[in-house]
């Protein structure tokens, strides 16, 4: 139950939805785009999400779009996490959203809501780190970005402004990939540290969450596990110096611990491309 | 755009079959209105995070912890909560597997199975596992669970033939 009410609104284009927000707004509300709502329930209980005045954005049609073109995926950030991974049409971002919570809970977490949130492991974000990914974005315009550079530990989103789609190179979709997501136990929960990889023009490419409080992606992490001169364990151990901080350091696993987790998981890697891909 | 300065909203529910009229708050949890207001009581609260399934209910043929969903979302939509179920196969091999013993998991775990196997006529040892993991129970262990949805999967499969 929550401690607070809110007007809700559910509208059924992008040109509504901004002008619902913009409209609140002006009426001195504090309004929020949602998707699954999950988290607004989940962060609201604890008084760590407020809002009076919710936009529901699953009515949008463009926001629940999931369509192969010519040269691109398409994916609306509505759809939920199970949606995805039952048409399978971007098997990391499948074996991703796979690992994210469980199978009833993914039926109502969405695309969206996991990229957009406040939690720190934001899984989801990683495929579209490491492929040749765009957002859409609605505000007063309606905006097309490279997913790398609109997220920086947080999908950079102006006020009133709310994610519509992720946009993939069709290219990009069936590329040699990796998705290893570690725990403290069982097999359902936050990672200690999951690690997705691509490997693109012989280049291995690496997306971590779970390591700090923000999903990320680190080039010069990267050139040093590319480094072919030197052994798998050197690469790894010049690749640590590259992780961004902070590292977190909670009940799930210390700082060490997931530094450690880290290593032996960049090792599983590589290794597994060396010896054939999957 | 319609704002109102009251927060309660008169909305019509499909619950199990019927159309139940019901005053909600937009805050309200599915699982709040289903037990408090509709008197649905056998869809259960336990953790309200999202982490137990206690609560899981079936709308528009999906499993769906009703923890997680708010009430206003659900006009239109179709429920099935355990009361709706009546005599169904996987309530049978529930018992006929002894996959219960205090049963306050029991609804969850039973609108989760019966999800699994209406949606799933297939489902593989991997899948059986995967959806079982949404739901916790702190009594059996879950080789009886999965037993009886093995067992309704066996036998809407020789119905078939
Ligand atoms: C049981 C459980 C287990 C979980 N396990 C994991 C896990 O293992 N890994 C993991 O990564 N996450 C996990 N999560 C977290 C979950 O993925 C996130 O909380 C996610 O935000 C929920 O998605 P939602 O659609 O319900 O979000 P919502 O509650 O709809 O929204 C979350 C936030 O994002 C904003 N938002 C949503 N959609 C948009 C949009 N399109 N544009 C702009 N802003 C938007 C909202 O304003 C809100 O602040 C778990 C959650 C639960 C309940
Ligand atoms: S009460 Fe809903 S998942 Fe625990
Ligand atoms: S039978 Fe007691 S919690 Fe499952």
């Amino acid at each position: 139950m929550l401690s607070f009410d809110f007007d809700y609104h559910a509208p059924s284009t992008l040109k509504e939805a901004v002008s619902i927000y913009q409209i609140l707004e002006r009426q001195g509300k504090q309004p929020l785009f949602y998707g699954g709502g999950t988290e607004v329930l989940t962060l609201g209980r604890l008084n760590l999400v407020y809002s009076d005045a919710l936009i529901d954005i699953k009515n949008i049609p463009e926001c629940r779009v999931q369509m192969l073109t010519d040269k691109h995926l398409v994916l609306g950030a509505a759809l939920t996490l199970t949606a995805l991974t039952e048409r399978n049409l971007f098997p990391l971002l499948s074996k991703t959203a796979r690992g994210v919570a469980d199978h009833t809970a993914r039926n109502k977490i969405t695309l969206g809501g996991n990229i957009c949130g406040e939690i720190f492991y934001r899984e989801a974000v990683l495929p579209f780190l490491l492929t040749d990914s765009y957002a859409v974005i609605a505000g007063n315009e309606i905006r097309t970005v490279s997913f790398d550079e609109v997220f920086n530990q947080f999908l950079q989103l102006g006020k009133g402004e709310f994610l519509v789609q992720l946009i993939t190179n069709r290219n990009d979709l069936r590329l040699p990939q990796f998705h290893i997501k570690r725990r403290k136990q069982w097999n359902i929960g936050y990672p200690l540290v999951t690690v997705a990889s691509i490997k693109k023009a012989g280049t291995v490419r690496i997306a971590i969450s779970g390591l700090c409080p923000f999903p990320f992606r680190s080039k010069k992490l990267e050139e040093a596990l590319n480094n072919n001169d030197i052994s798998i364990e050197s690469r790894i151990n010049e690749a640590i110096q590259h992780v961004p901080s902070p590292i977190l350091h909670d009940v799930e696993g210390s700082d060490e611990y997931r530094i450690f987790v880290l290593k032996n998981t960049l090792q599983d890697v590589l290794e597994s491309y060396q010896g054939g891909e999957s | 755009m319609k704002t109102s300065s009251s927060p309660f909203r008169e909305v019509s529910l499909h619950v199990n079959g019927e159309i139940k009229p019901v005053l909600i708050k937009p805050s309200d949890t599915l699982l709040y209105i289903l037990r408090v207001k509709l008197g649905l009581t056998g869809s259960k609260p336990g953790c309200l995070n999202g982490d137990c399934g206690a609560c899981t209910v079936n709308v528009d043929g999906m499993a769906m912890k009703s923890c997680l969903m708010f009430a206003i979302e659900a006009p239109g939509k179709r429920i099935i909560t355990i009361e709706g179920l009546k005599g169904t196969p996987i309530q049978h091999a529930f018992i006929k597997e002894f996959a219960f013993q205090c049963g306050y998991c029991t609804s969850g775990f039973i609108m989760n199975c019966y999800s699994l196997v209406e949606n799933y006529p297939d489902a593989n040892d991997e899948l059986i596992t995967e959806m079982l993991e949404s739901n916790i129970c702190r009594c059996t262990g879950y080789q009886e669970i999965e037993n009886a949805v093995k067992s309704v999967l066996s036998s809407n499969k020789n119905l078939e033939k």
